[in-house]
């Protein structure tokens, strides 16, 4: 493993007196490992400033507590003035071992720790996890199952992406957009409450299929639901995708090129408005998918500039819409028949290894899973989408304001539950 | 990043009412207020005042629950003829992935089963309410009620014993039969 001479290397998420921890430093054609507990070269020193220019600098420490953080991420911002120098994420605040729990439950039951990784789109955790241990196990799934798994997957993303707009135009000083999307999501919430009995931990889609049928009637109940919301849409373009004032606050920040994007392995709604129609629904197709008609949403540069925070936040927009078309072909094509494939219940996993993504509305989660047969799991690695998007910030915010900073963690959309897991 | 990748920009030009940003905060007042129309004259709101009004009196369409489905506190079932249901097999404690339910069974005083538990533990605080008990039960011994509020003043009054869990049976039989 390289590093680069800049020699960011720290600890994510280990004990501060593990002495097994050293970084490498690769300086002048040298390389040194130290052990991070020894005072030796620690990286933190400051960077001095280019030339001999008379300016005070101050580091400032954002979050955890700060609202527009989106929950417990601490950024330690080296400024100058009212401008950000260096910007460092620190993370593990809300840590709790999911890797190494998933390493010591059975694979069924791993399902309820995967809502909480990402929870607002515990559908699309759940699904990814099961995925990775049907293709792993070599179980097919019914029919039915993967409309009803498409449906909820498809529910829950626009889901997460009223809580998005919602709270990305509160970021911005928009405090009604809030209150209305928040009023859809409970539809939603209403809707999960009756497919499975909870709201925000569903536990949803398992292993072979799903856990419980729909209830009668829920077709119904999903077409009014999606007749009364795509109306919404539109006026919520209207009352703030359009606003000149939303518009100057966003377009034009934050811009994230088409080739910068590749280089940090962005993913979902990141890469897109940057331009990259990378969409795993349609270029890896997994459920019934491939039978589905839908568009993947790119990022055009309407209001700004290719890539930027308006462009992200658009891009969520528009991809709502294609949520509800999804879901009214899954009620016109939905057949009947068995919700779950029949399992042995203490379910054994032949020896292997696999990783399976499927596209969350954050981007691509990832599900490594090594298995040297057995019940239990002897390697389980997650990829979470919002991890791995949170690791462009620093280089989104060198230079910008210290008030575009919401702006941009917002347009990034985090979620910490998954980056800390 | 590339050269090519680099691309400038014009602002746009505002005009004058653009400039001053009026006109859209009108705008956007309008839907406000449309909406605020909606609320007060015509009722179409989604609040529940909550301790007055409860989500179980409410239709299932309206933000009521779906009892069948709910995934409340946990009961445990009573036969026929008013005994605990539960056959001390472990299969809810093997599958819950909480680890909260502690049973110890004894060999059972009836004669329809072998065993039957003379204590079943569950811990609410540590439980996470994702329904595995219900699910591997293989007699519908052990079942999630739509009970939502629970409250305790110490920790140890929230671990529910055999009693209490019958207890919620009693309570929740009649809205939601077995």
């Amino acid at each position: 493993m390289r590093f680069s001479t800049r020699d960011q290397v720290k600890r994510l998420a280990c004990r501060p007196d593990d002495p097994t921890i050293v970084g490498v430093s690769h300086s002048q054609d040298q390389v040194r490992t130290f052990s991070l507990l020894g005072g030796d070269g620690w990286i933190d020193e400051p960077i001095e400033p280019p030339g001999d220019v008379e300016s005070e600098e101050m580091i400032v420490n954002m979050g955890p507590q700060h609202p527009s953080t989106h929950g417990v991420l601490r950024i330690e911002l080296r400024t100058d003035g009212e401008s950000v120098l260096q910007a460092t994420p620190h993370l593990g605040y809300l840590h709790r071992c999911k890797e190494k729990i998933g390493e010591n439950l059975p694979y069924y039951q791993f399902i309820g720790y995967t809502d909480r990784l990402d929870y607002l789109s515990a559908m699309n955790n759940n699904l990814a996890w099961s995925m990775a241990v049907e293709q792993l196990a070599g179980i097919s799934v019914p029919r039915r199952a993967e409309f009803i798994r498409v449906i909820a997957c498809e529910l829950n993303r626009i889901a997460s992406h009223l809580v998005s707009f919602g709270t990305y135009g509160l970021d911005m000083g928009a405090f009604t957009p809030f209150l209305y999307a928040f009023r859809e999501r409970e539809y939603i919430l209403d809707l999960f409450e009756q497919m499975c009995g909870a709201r925000l931990t569903l536990s949803y889609i398992n292993i072979g299929g799903v856990t419980w049928d729909l209830p009668p009637g829920f077709e119904d109940k999903l077409i009014e639901f999606l007749d009364y919301f795509e109306p919404k849409i539109d006026e919520y373009n209207r009352l703030l995708t359009w606003n000149r004032i939303f518009v100057k606050r966003t377009a034009g920040l934050g811009v994230i090129s088409k080739s910068l994007a590749i280089d940090y392995a962005l993913s979902g709604p990141c890469i897109r408005a940057s331009g990259v129609p990378l969409d795993l629904r349609r270029d890896r197709p997994y459920s019934v998918y491939p039978e589905l008609e839908f568009d993947v949403i790119v990022g055009r540069g309407e209001a700004g500039q290719l890539g930027d925070c308006w462009d992200r936040y658009w891009v969520k927009m528009a991809e709502m819409k294609e949520c509800c078309r999804i879901i009214r072909q899954c009620v016109r094509m939905m057949p009947s028949g068995l919700f779950r494939a029949k399992l042995p219940r203490n379910m054994k996993v032949p020896p292997g290894e696999i990783y399976v993504e499927a596209e969350n509305p954050r981007g691509h989660l990832g599900f490594y899973i090594e298995s040297a047969g057995g019940p239990i799991p002897q390697r389980v690695k997650i990829r979470g989408p919002s991890f791995v998007n949170l690791s462009i910030l620093p280089e989104l915010v060198r230079g910008v304001l210290i008030a575009d900073i919401p702006a941009i963690i917002g347009s990034i959309d985090i979620v910490m539950g998954e980056v800390d897991r | 990043m590339k050269e090519t990748d680099v691309k400038v920009l014009q602002e746009p030009t505002l005009s004058l009412a653009d400039q001053f940003y009026l006109p859209q905060v009108l705008k956007g007042l309008g839907t406000t207020m449309k909406h605020m129309f909606k609320v007060v004259a015509l009722g179409q709101d989604r609040v529940i005042q909550y301790p007055e009004e409860r989500r179980e009196d409410l239709p299932v369409g309206e933000g009521g629950i779906l009892r069948q489905t709910y995934r409340g506190v946990h009961r445990l079932n009573r036969d026929e003829e008013g005994r605990v249901k539960c056959v001390a097999c472990f299969m809810c404690a093997t599958a819950c992935p909480a680890r909260c339910i502690h049973i110890e069974g004894a060999e059972s005083p009836w004669a329809d089963r072998e065993k039957y538990p003379i204590k079943f533990d569950i811990d609410e605080l540590r439980c996470i309410y994702c329904g595995m008990c219900e699910e591997a039960c293989p007699v519908d011994a052990i079942e999630l009620t739509s009970i939502y509020d629970i409250v305790g003043l110490t920790r140890q009054e929230m671990i529910f014993d055999k009693e209490k869990l019958l207890r919620i049976y009693d309570q929740t039989v009649k809205e939601e039969p077995m």
